[in-house]
């Protein structure tokens, strides 16, 4: 992947942001390139960890992908992450990074076309913020 | 349960500031339980802190352990290498805890990373409540089990004061009063013929004022009694 870009981690879920990222490569639908997919069974079974040992490694963005709210196949995991997501923008916050980087979204399995949306507009953004300062920090070395 | 909240990330900063290799030692009991303290949230601080300093170009070393219990020496053993190999510790316990650790290493620094809040108890998922202020004799068995020095922001043991509402304090809305948690904790006991009873007067000469309070069990020590011998 070209330096320049910005690196995003998408944590999704199996159910619901997963398939949909299946689908939009069945469909040949296209988007950024700047995306690292890792499944999850729920987004419930993100933690607190997770995203903030992907910030420490450098990555630019962390999307956290779930089922629509309401539709978790685990019930509540969606929305328990959303907090999560939540408590860990404020740490990065205070840690110095911009929360911005951190985002959840909602999506059914047949929301391929949201899916390759979520990647622009996540690409987008950090674009703007410009790359992980921590990233530049590592590079620094 | 003893109750914390961590601190903002700034302020844990500022306390390490001389120190270069910090250990984040987390708790297993109590902190752990209300999810400010434990193996978790060591990961989340340490990282958190590891963050902020590669920001500042600022090359520190940040080691995590987490330990059964930080108030009693024989768990703390169990980190003894991770305590002696920092120039710091940042315990993620409770206030008892940071102490027995600093009491335990004569010569370590050793700051707490939590605002140790209160004894309560988890009211609903999220939410904990102060229940007791460890006033060293307890006489909520007079209130229906409830403790009229915690429950009521006047701590008034002789009946409500004038300015109860519908249940709530006048303090806020959202504090319900101690003294009508009590009136229907007696009623539903069927004993609020208690009610009638003067007070008692408050033995303060147990609680904090007389300085730092110890419990001793000689059934509990492990002494010889040699002359009995």
């Amino acid at each position: 992947m070209d330096s320049g870009e910005p690196r995003i981690l998408a944590l999704c879920c199996h159910y619901c942001a997963y398939a949909a990222a299946d689908l939009a490569g069945s469909l040949r639908l296209q988007y950024p390139p700047n995306v690292r997919i890792i499944r999850l069974p729920c987004t419930g079974k993100v933690d607190i960890a997770y995203i903030m040992h992907a910030f420490e490694q450098g990555i630019d963005g962390v999307i956290v992908a779930g089922c629509l709210e309401g539709g978790c196949h685990f019930q509540e995991g969606n929305l328990r992450a959303k907090k999560r997501v939540g408590l860990a923008k404020e740490v990065l916050a205070e840690a110095g990074i911009e929360p911005e980087r951190l985002e959840m979204f909602n999506l059914s399995s047949a929301q391929a076309n949201t899916f390759a949306e979520i990647i622009e507009e996540m690409t987008e953004r950090l674009k703007k913020l410009g790359p992980n300062p921590l990233r530049l920090a590592l590079s620094d070395k | 349960m003893i109750v914390g909240h961590r601190k903002h990330i700034q302020e844990i900063k500022q306390m390490l500031a001389p120190h270069k290799r910090i250990l984040v030692l987390g708790c297993g009991t109590c902190v752990t339980v209300c999810l400010a303290g434990g193996e978790r949230e060591v990961g989340m601080i340490a990282s958190a802190l590891r963050i902020a300093y590669r920001l500042d170009k600022d090359e520190r070393e940040i080691i995590e352990a987490t330990i059964e219990r930080q108030c009693e020496n024989q768990f703390i053993e169990d980190a003894i290498d991770e305590i002696q190999n920092s120039d710091a510790v940042l315990s993620l316990a409770c206030g008892a805890g940071v102490q027995a650790i600093a009491e335990r290493f004569p010569t370590k620094p050793v700051y707490p990373g939590l605002d140790t809040k209160f004894i309560g108890i988890l009211q609903e998922q999220g939410i904990w409540t102060e229940k007791c202020i460890a006033c060293g004799k307890c006489i909520v068995g007079l209130y229906g089990a409830v403790c009229p020095l915690t429950r009521c922001s006047k701590g008034l043991l002789s009946g409500p004061c004038g300015y109860s509402r519908d249940g709530k304090c006048e303090v806020s809305p959202d504090v319900e009063c101690g003294w009508q948690l009590i009136y229907n904790r007696l009623k539903d006991i069927g004993q609020l013929d208690r009610l009638l009873e003067p007070a008692p007067l408050t033995d303060w000469s147990k609680s904090h004022e007389g300085g730092c309070r110890k419990l001793i069990r000689e059934d509990q020590r492990i002494t010889l009694d040699v002359e009995a011998s």
